[in-house]
C-alpha cells in the first residue's frame, strides 16, 4: 500500500433489511463500490436522493459496518480504529451539527480542539486562520443555537479542521446556503485543498459545488458507481456539444447552415443567437464564421453544465 | 487507545461547559432543583406514614428503613447525576447525534453520559444525604473500621450498580426505536424496590434482586452490615459485605452490553 492514497475500497457494499418482521426486505444501498482517492484529491460523490452517497460516507467514518467488500481510510479499518480514524479525518454533515448548541461557537472550538488534544500554539494558529478566511470573528462569542445555517457552516468546518485532519469529508456542505454564502464557503474549500494538505471528499447536489472544487466526480446512481472520471475528461466524452452565445447589433434571420453546427436557438427578435455545436469543431472558427455573415456585438461559449452531463449518464445507465 | 488522565480532563472539560449553561438561568435552576428535592422527600413521607400504622416493616424498625431508604436514595441520587443521561440514548439516535458521537475520537457512552450531565439532581441527593446521615447519627451504630469504610464506600458502590444496571436497560435502544419504556421501568422500579428492605417482597422478586438485577446491593445488604444485625431472611453474612464485588461484575456486563449495542448500530444505521 503506498502512503499517498487516502481512500481505498474494495467492492464495498451496504445492504439494509427493511420492513416489519413479517414481510422483510433485503434492499441494497451501496453496492460493490471501488474506489481510490489520492491524498491532495478533491472528489465530488454526485447522485440523486437515495443514490447510496450517505450511506457510503458513513461506511468510510466508521459509522457504519459494511456488508460487502471492504475500505480502507488513513490506512485504517474505520470501524476496527474508529476513534484512531477520528483523530485523522475531519467530517461535516449539512444537516447535522457537531457544535454545541448552547456554547458560543469560540468555546465549542476549545472543546473540539480539547477533544483531539491539539496544541495549544497549532490550535491558536489554525483558528486564528479560519477565522480570517470565513469572517468568523463577529460571531465567535454568539451561542451556536443563535448563528445562521451559514454562519453555522462555516462554524462547523472550522471545527472539522481544528484538528489538521489529512481527510475532510463534507456531506451536502452547502445545502440550504445562500448564494453569498455558498461563494465563500468554496473559495475556503478550495484554498485549503490547493495547499495539498487536506483531501476533499464531498456529496452534493449542488453542481456548481463541484464543478468549483472538484477536479473528478463519481456519479453513484441506485447503489452504483456509474462513472469515476476526470470531470474534464467527463465533460467531453459524456456533455458533447457546447454551445456559442452571439450577441448581433441588429436583428437577423436564424444562422443556418454554418459548419458544425446541431442546432440554432433564436432569442431577443434574433439579437441574440445561441449556435449549439459538436466537439470537432474549434469555437474559434466558428465565431470567424459568423462573423462573416453577420456584425457581432459580443460572444460567449458556454461549457454543458454538469447537470447536463449527469442527465446524460443516468439516460444512458 | 487514550491515555486516562488526558480522558479525563476532556471529559471534565465537557461537564464543565455543561454544568456552566444550566448556572445561567438560576431562578429556573433552582426551581428544578427544589423540584427533585420535593419528589425525594414525598417518598420519604410514604415511609413516615406507613409507620404509622405499623411498627415494623419486614422486621425492621423505621428508623432501620429510614438508613435502607436513605442509602438508596444517595446511591440513586449520584447514579441519576452521573449517568442519568443514559436515558436520552433514544433521543440521540433518533436524531442522528449518535453518528456525531461514533466520529469523535472518544467512547460513545462517556460521551453521552457527559453529554447533558443535568446538575438539578443534586436534589434529590441533598435529600438523601440528609436522611442517611440522620439514620447513621441517631441509630447508635456499633462502629468498627469496616463498618466505617462500609459506611463511606456504599452510596458510591450503590450508585455504580444502579448506574450500570440503567446503562444495560437503556441498551435495548438499540434494538427497539422506542425502548425507553422498557428502561424507564428499570431505572424506576430500581429507585422504588431498592428504597424498602427486600424482606417485604415476594420470594421470587427477593431472588431477582440477590441474583439476577442485584438491587438488594444498594441498600439492604450494606445496610445489615452497617446495623450489625440478623438477616430476616437469614440469608449468609458474607453478601453484606460483597456489593463492591457486585458492582465490579455488574459494570463489565454493562460494558459488555453497551459495546453488543453499538456494533448492532453500526451494523443497522439509524
Amino acid at each position: 500500500m503506498t502512503t499517498d492514497r487516502i481512500i481505498s475500497t474494495d467492492g464495498l457494499g451496504r445492504d439494509f433489511l427493511v420492513g416489519s418482521r413479517l414481510r422483510r426486505r433485503r434492499v441494497t444501498a451501496l453496492r460493490d463500490m471501488t474506489l481510490q482517492v489520492d491524498r491532495g484529491e478533491a472528489v465530488g460523490l454526485l447522485g440523486p436522493n437515495g443514490a447510496g452517497k450517505s450511506t457510503a460516507i458513513k461506511m468510510l467514518t466508521g459509522v457504519l459496518v459494511p456488508t460487502a467488500g471492504r475500505a480502507t481510510v488513513c490506512g485504517l479499518d474505520p470501524v476496527r480504529r474508529r476513534r484512531e480514524l477520528a483523530h485523522r479525518t475531519g467530517v461535516v454533515f449539512g444537516q447535522r451539527s457537531q457544535l454545541w448548541w448552547d456554547l458560543p461557537l469560540r468555546q465549542s472550538f476549545d472543546l473540539h480542539g480539547a477533544i483531539h488534544r491539539v496544541p495549544a500554539a497549532a490550535y491558536a494558529q489554525r483558528l486564528d486562520e479560519c477565522v480570517a478566511l470565513l469572517d468568523l470573528s463577529g460571531f465567535l462569542d454568539t451561542p451556536v443555537r443563535q448563528l445562521s445555517l451559514g454562519q453555522r457552516m462555516r462554524g462547523e468546518i472550522t471545527a472539522a479542521l481544528l484538528h489538521a485532519p489529512e481527510l475532510l469529508v463534507l456531506d451536502e456542505p452547502t445545502i440550504g446556503l445562500d448564494l453569498a454564502s455558498k461563494e465563500r464557503l468554496r473559495t475556503f474549500l478550495a484554498t485549503v485543498n490547493a495547499r495539498g494538505d487536506v483531501t476533499l471528499l464531498l456529496t452534493t447536489h449542488d453542481l456548481p459545488d463541484v464543478e468549483r472544487l472538484c477536479r473528478r466526480v463519481v456519479v453513484v446512481d441506485h447503489g452504483r458507481v456509474l462513472v469515476d472520471d476526470d470531470l474534464n475528461t467527463l465533460r467531453e466524452r459524456f456533455a458533447g456539444n457546447r454551445t456559442l452565445v452571439v450577441e448581433l447589433t441588429e436583428p437577423a434571420p436564424p444562422l443556418a447552415g454554418l459548419p458544425g453546427v446541431v442546432d440554432v436557438g433564436v432569442q431577443a427578435q434574433g439579437l441574440r443567437q445561441r449556435l449549439e455545436f459538436d466537439r470537432r469543431t474549434s469555437a474559434a472558427e466558428l465565431i470567424a464564421d459568423v462573423a462573416r455573415r453577420v456584425q457581432l456585438r459580443d460572444v460567449a461559449v458556454d461549457e454543458p453544465s454538469i447537470e447536463d452531463l449527469v442527465r446524460t449518464l443516468y439516460q444512458r445507465s | 487507545m487514550a491515555e486516562p488522565a488526558g480522558s479525563a480532563v476532556v471529559y471534565g472539560r465537557i461537564v464543565a461547559s455543561r454544568l456552566r449553561g444550566q448556572l445561567a438561568y438560576r431562578t429556573s435552576f433552582a426551581l428544578d432543583l427544589t423540584a427533585q428535592a420535593i419528589g425525594q422527600t414525598i417518598e420519604l413521607f410514604v415511609i413516615v406514614v406507613v409507620f404509622t400504622q405499623v411498627s415494623t416493616l419486614g422486621g425492621f424498625t423505621a428508623g432501620e428503613v429510614l438508613l435502607i431508604f436513605g442509602l438508596a436514595a444517595c446511591g440513586f441520587g449520584l447514579a441519576d447525576l452521573c449517568v442519568g443521561q443514559v436515558e436520552r440514548l433514544p433521543e440521540y439516535i433518533r436524531t442522528g447525534e449518535f453518528d456525531v458521537m461514533l466520529l469523535r475520537p472518544l467512547g460513545t457512552l462517556p460521551q453521552l453520559l457527559s453529554a447533558d450531565v443535568a446538575l438539578k439532581r443534586v436534589g434529590r441527593l441533598g435529600v438523601g444525604l440528609a436522611v442517611y446521615g440522620w439514620s447513621l447519627a441517631r441509630l447508635d451504630l456499633a462502629w468498627t473500621p469496616l463498618r466505617a469504610l462500609v459506611a463511606v464506600t456504599a452510596p458510591l458502590v450503590g450508585a455504580v450498580v444502579l448506574g450500570a444496571l440503567w446503562v444495560a436497560a437503556n441498551v435495548v435502544s438499540f434494538w427497539v426505536v422506542d425502548g425507553r419504556e422498557v428502561a424507564n421501568a428499570v431505572t424506576y422500579g430500581s429507585s422504588f424496590t431498592t428504597s424498602y428492605p427486600i424482606s417485604v417482597y415476594g420470594p421470587w422478586l427477593r431472588r431477582l434482586m440477590c441474583y439476577a438485577v442485584p438491587g438488594a446491593f444498594v441498600a439492604y445488604f450494606p445496610a445489615l452490615a452497617l446495623l450489625d444485625r440478623p438477616d430476616p431472611l437469614g440469608l449468609p453474612v458474607a453478601l453484606r459485605y460483597c456489593a463492591p464485588l457486585v458492582a465490579v461484575v455488574a459494570v463489565l456486563a454493562a460494558g459488555a452490553l453497551w459495546r453488543q449495542g453499538v456494533r448492532h448500530y453500526q451494523g443497522t444505521g439509524s
